[in-house]
């Protein structure tokens, strides 16, 4: 088995860490784990939480905080493993990472619209108290209905 | 191995090498990935504008729940899970053909090649049997005092708040049934635009490593004295098992 030619003069083609392929299996381990342990969290809020009175808003909201955190762990072992950026030199990282910065602001500021427009709609854009009846509009008997 | 390691204090940008040590095409193919994880980045996020500012959104749980086979079971999550772990495991099996490309060994990445393109044609089955089943799997609607049974399109959506069983009674309809009212439209055009575009990444991506398994077969690489094209198949094919870490992350687990 003979390593490869190197494609490009002014490519230095750097050799794998590993001539096995231990690596490549211990990530796939790493990311089914991972799967795992975020459909057990899923289950629990399919299950248990979600659309429970008696829970706890914010424990729903931190359970699926959890659950974003590792699908950012999964998306680090794919980048970084699967697609070997990070075997490549730190220039070629850096140009990869600056611009995806831009998706912290790009998150933050559209889901925060989202909350504003919903404020907005609720409140009349804050002419009157806080009330939801956008669901109730669709069915009036149900109007009636929630009238304690 | 023959090739030699990059020595310490090198000078990257004196020239007479690329600063970034890559291949222009590999360059080139994670600058079209940035650009593509906007796009994807841009349709996620605003699906998350959209859910923050409904006073309702469905839970995928009840949306997702059924599995080939099994009727009418309530499974929530199985299905996807199986798509998931189909993903995890052509994106192995492309990673592996990269492997082998980069030791010459023809041979191991002929197989492992027909392996992702496998793995690649049972993720858009998969994806195929799920989108009938949401089209087609019709439900009870109580719109403007009457029942509709309709399935979940662009423009329909059956996954609305519960009718109450005493509001059913009420109209002398049968109590016991599950009935919903409308829920919000934009659930069914975000779920098919966003899997769809995802879906069609798929498609391309299996296209391109079956061109790749051609040239493979034919030899091309051997002759060219390198596997890069493999590699840059490969990029594409990891990203879009990324994205769908994303698109499942969104509408399937939270």
């Amino acid at each position: 088995m003979s390593t490869q030619h190197q494609s490009f003069s002014e490519v230095t083609l750097q050799p794998e860490h590993h001539g096995s392929t231990r690596r490549i299996w211990v990530v796939m381990a790493i990311l089914s784990v991972i799967t795992l342990v975020e459909l057990a969290l899923g289950f629990g809020l399919a299950r248990h939480w979600y659309g429970d009175p008696h829970v706890n808003y914010h424990l729903i909201l931190f359970i699926k905080g959890v659950i974003c955190i590792l699908t950012l762990l999964k998306a680090y072992y794919i980048v970084s493993v699967f697609m070997h950026l990070g075997d490549e030199v730190r220039n070629f990282i850096t140009t990869i990472i600056i611009p995806l910065m831009l998706f912290v602001w790009f998150i933050i500021s559209f889901l925060w619209e989202g909350e504003s427009w919903k404020n907005m709609k609720n409140t009349n854009a804050h002419s009157r108290e806080y009330k939801t009846e956008q669901v109730q509009q669709a069915t009036p008997a149900m109007q009636q209905h929630e009238k304690p | 191995m023959s090739t030699s390691a990059i020595p310490a204090g090198t000078k990257w940008w004196s020239g007479g090498r690329s600063p970034f040590n890559i291949g222009y095409g590999k360059v080139m193919m994670w600058y079209f990935l940035i650009s593509d994880t906007f796009t994807f980045g841009a349709f996620l996020i605003s699906y998350g504008t959209i859910r923050f500012s409904a006073n309702y959104w469905p839970d995928p749980n009840h949306i997702f729940n059924a599995f080939p086979g099994f009727g009418h079971q309530d499974l929530p999550l199985a299905f996807v899970s199986l798509m998931t772990f189909i993903l995890i495991a052509s994106s192995v099996t492309m990673v592996l053909a990269v492997h082998e490309g980069r030791h010459m060994n023809r041979k191991g990445v002929e197989k492992y090649m027909i392996l992702t393109i496998l793995g690649g044609l049972a993720f858009l089955s998969c994806q195929a049997w799920e989108w009938t089943h949401l089209i087609t799997g019709e439900h009870k609607v109580l719109v403007d005092g009457a029942l509709q049974t309709i399935g979940t399109t662009v423009s329909h959506n059956p996954w609305g708040p519960a009718v109450p069983h005493d509001v059913l009674a009420k109209m002398g309809a049968d109590a016991g049934e599950h009935v919903n009212t409308l829920g919000p439209v934009a659930f069914g055009g975000y779920f098919f635009g966003i899997t769809g575009f995802h879906g069609f990444h798929v498609f391309s991506g299996v296209v391109i490593n079956v061109i790749m398994l051609i040239k493979t077969r034919l030899g091309h690489f051997d002759q060219r004295g390198h596997y890069e094209m493999i590699e840059k198949a490969g990029l594409y094919w990891h990203f879009v098992d990324l994205v769908w870490v994303f698109v499942f992350l969104c509408f399937y687990l939270i």
